[in-house]
């Protein structure tokens, strides 16, 4: 094999992981938060002035290889200046100088995004509060009108073109949020409020991913961010308020009650029945959702049956526990948890 | 003697091998059911014996690490710190103590789990699969350190009230008292 032939296959191995950019709802490189667009706007400047000063210096290093150092005569005075040096000299000086005015323009312009990020949304249209989980996320929307706050899961609806303030909490360890298409990463520390501001610019659905290790299922604790124009929104949210639609059929009905006497109804809740426990996921409207599991598994009947009847084998250590259903029990328990639209 | 050295250093390699206990990573369909009964009263009227309040799975549970972390993680995900709040009590007694009140053997605790108790602790008896049930039990006993440390679980990923229950100090069991 030669050197050319294993070089190129380095290089075919680096453009394949240049395919991982081209998923649009989970990328850096976008422009559809103000937040996201900002950052992008500072890391373009900053590569493009790093790449200017980085060719120029190579060039200078090239020709100053290239060119050889003039023989000169040794002067009869070892302390005669050279007139050579004192050009040497400005030139230093001349590149330390505008090495000191390029770092402090991109100091202040650092500077200047950080605060037009921190700043941009001070009087939020919508405020949600999100609190991490080992290993789901807890969205709760707050509202000066009492009977509007709502507490859903895994996925937050954001109306497009308004500035949202995010409440970031945890329940027990240290988490991290990360929509990387909207806005850089904030901790979420128990006992502490951080705040992130979001304002989406296009609508779409976006991936968002705990950025810091939280233990055994951590690549699993994902987040949909959802962006739609403002009546979709309402619509939503008026959805979201309401309690739990009954069961329509029969399945669902014997599913109901599995779901009251079994294991289930000790940690969820479902609003409008019996069930108001808050130890794991509302599950209210848990199949308006577009997954389960914290983005693990879509949101589909087979699933969620495979979901119910042993978790431990799809998230291990999550921590919802195995219950024992018979056959029966658990395709009754589906088609209820189905029916929560 | 450096020969032997070596030799017994080469035969401590081997010990791992040895099965520590029998840890039942995937329960059956049967051993999850409640079909099992446990007096929860040694008494009984006239002359007859008195009935056994014993159970045979009792060993396979009391002093398995393995149980004994599945234990933990279930006593949280069941919620028991809602009302034992981390074994230190709250509106439920505290767990961590040498007190008693239905007897501190493993079948006591599952009784008390599964069919529930006066003033307040609720029954779960078709809510939590038996062997779960027994896992919690385990670890309630560790709770008070009588279980050997080298089987309790350690340390939490999040903060916890108390130390690790691999270092709490024993509290042998002290049977009675009144109820709260």
């Amino acid at each position: 094999m030669t050197t050319w032939y294993k070089g190129g296959g380095v290089l075919a191995a680096l453009t394949w992981l240049a395919l991982t950019s081209c998923n649009s709802n989970q990328t850096a490189i976008s422009r559809d938060g103000v937040a996201a667009s900002d950052i992008l706007d500072l890391i373009w400047t900053f590569l493009a002035v790093c790449a200017g000063v980085w060719v120029l210096v190579v060039i200078v290093m090239a020709v100053g290889t290239w060119r050889r150092r003039p023989v000169q005569e040794r002067s009869p005075d070892p302390l005669a200046s050279n007139p050579a040096d004192g050009m040497a000299m400005r030139i230093v000086v001349g590149a330390v100088a505008i090495t000191a005015i390029i770092l402090v323009a991109l100091t202040v312009l650092s500077y200047f995004t950080g605060r037009s990020i921190a700043t941009f949304a001070e009087r939020p249209a919508v405020e949600i509060r999100v609190t991490g989980h080992q290993w789901w996320w807890e969205v709760t929307y707050d509202d000066p009108k009492p009977n509007r706050q709502v507490t859903t899961a895994n996925e937050i609806h954001v109306p497009v073109g308004e500035p949202v303030k995010l409440e970031l909490e945890a329940e027990d360890v240290i988490h991290s949020l990360w929509i990387p298409n909207l806005a850089g990463k904030k901790d979420l520390i128990p006992g502490r409020q951080n705040d992130l501001d979001l304002v989406v610019r296009r609508p779409g659905i976006y991936r968002a991913q705990c950025a810091e290790f939280c233990g055994l299922q951590h690549a699993h604790m994902a987040l949909t961010v959802i962006a739609e124009p403002r009546p979709a929104y309402e619509a939503w949210q008026n959805a979201q308020i309401a309690n739990a639609v009954g069961p329509s059929n029969d399945a669902a009905r014997a599913g109901k009650e599995v779901f009251k006497n079994k294991g289930c109804v000790m940690c969820h809740a479902v609003r409008g029945t019996s069930a108001g426990a808050r130890l794991a996921p509302d599950l209210t409207h848990v199949a308006s959702r577009r997954s389960i599991a914290a983005d693990t598994l879509p949101m589909t009947r087979g699933a969620l049956a495979a979901w119910i009847a042993d978790p431990q084998a799809i998230k291990p250590g999550a921590k919802m526990p195995r219950i024992s259903l018979t056959a029966d029990q658990l395709e009754n328990v589906v088609a209820y948890v189905e029916g929560l639209k | 003697m450096s020969r032997a050295f070596l030799v017994v250093s080469l035969l401590t390699l081997a010990l791992p091998a040895c099965e520590r206990e029998k840890r039942d990573f995937r329960p059956s369909r049967a051993s999850t059911g409640e079909t099992e009964v446990v007096a929860l009263s040694s008494l009984s009227p006239g002359e007859t014996p008195p009935v056994a309040t014993s159970s045979p799975k009792a060993k396979d549970y009391e002093n398995n690490a393995y149980h004994l972390s599945e234990g933990k993680r279930l006593f949280q995900w069941f919620n028991c710190s809602g009302c034992h709040a981390n074994g230190g009590g709250g509106s439920g007694p505290a767990l961590m103590d040498d007190k008693w009140l239905y007897g501190g053997r493993i079948e006591n605790v599952v009784s008390t789990i599964r069919e529930g108790r006066p003033n307040g602790m609720p029954s779960f008896r078709g809510k939590i699969p038996d062997d779960q049930i027994w896992e919690i039990a385990a670890y309630v006993r560790s709770l008070s350190g009588n279980v050997p440390t080298d089987a309790a679980p350690s340390r939490n990923d999040d903060m916890n009230g108390h130390p690790a229950e691999n270092r709490l100090p024993p509290e042998p069991p002290i049977t009675g008292g009144g109820t709260p």
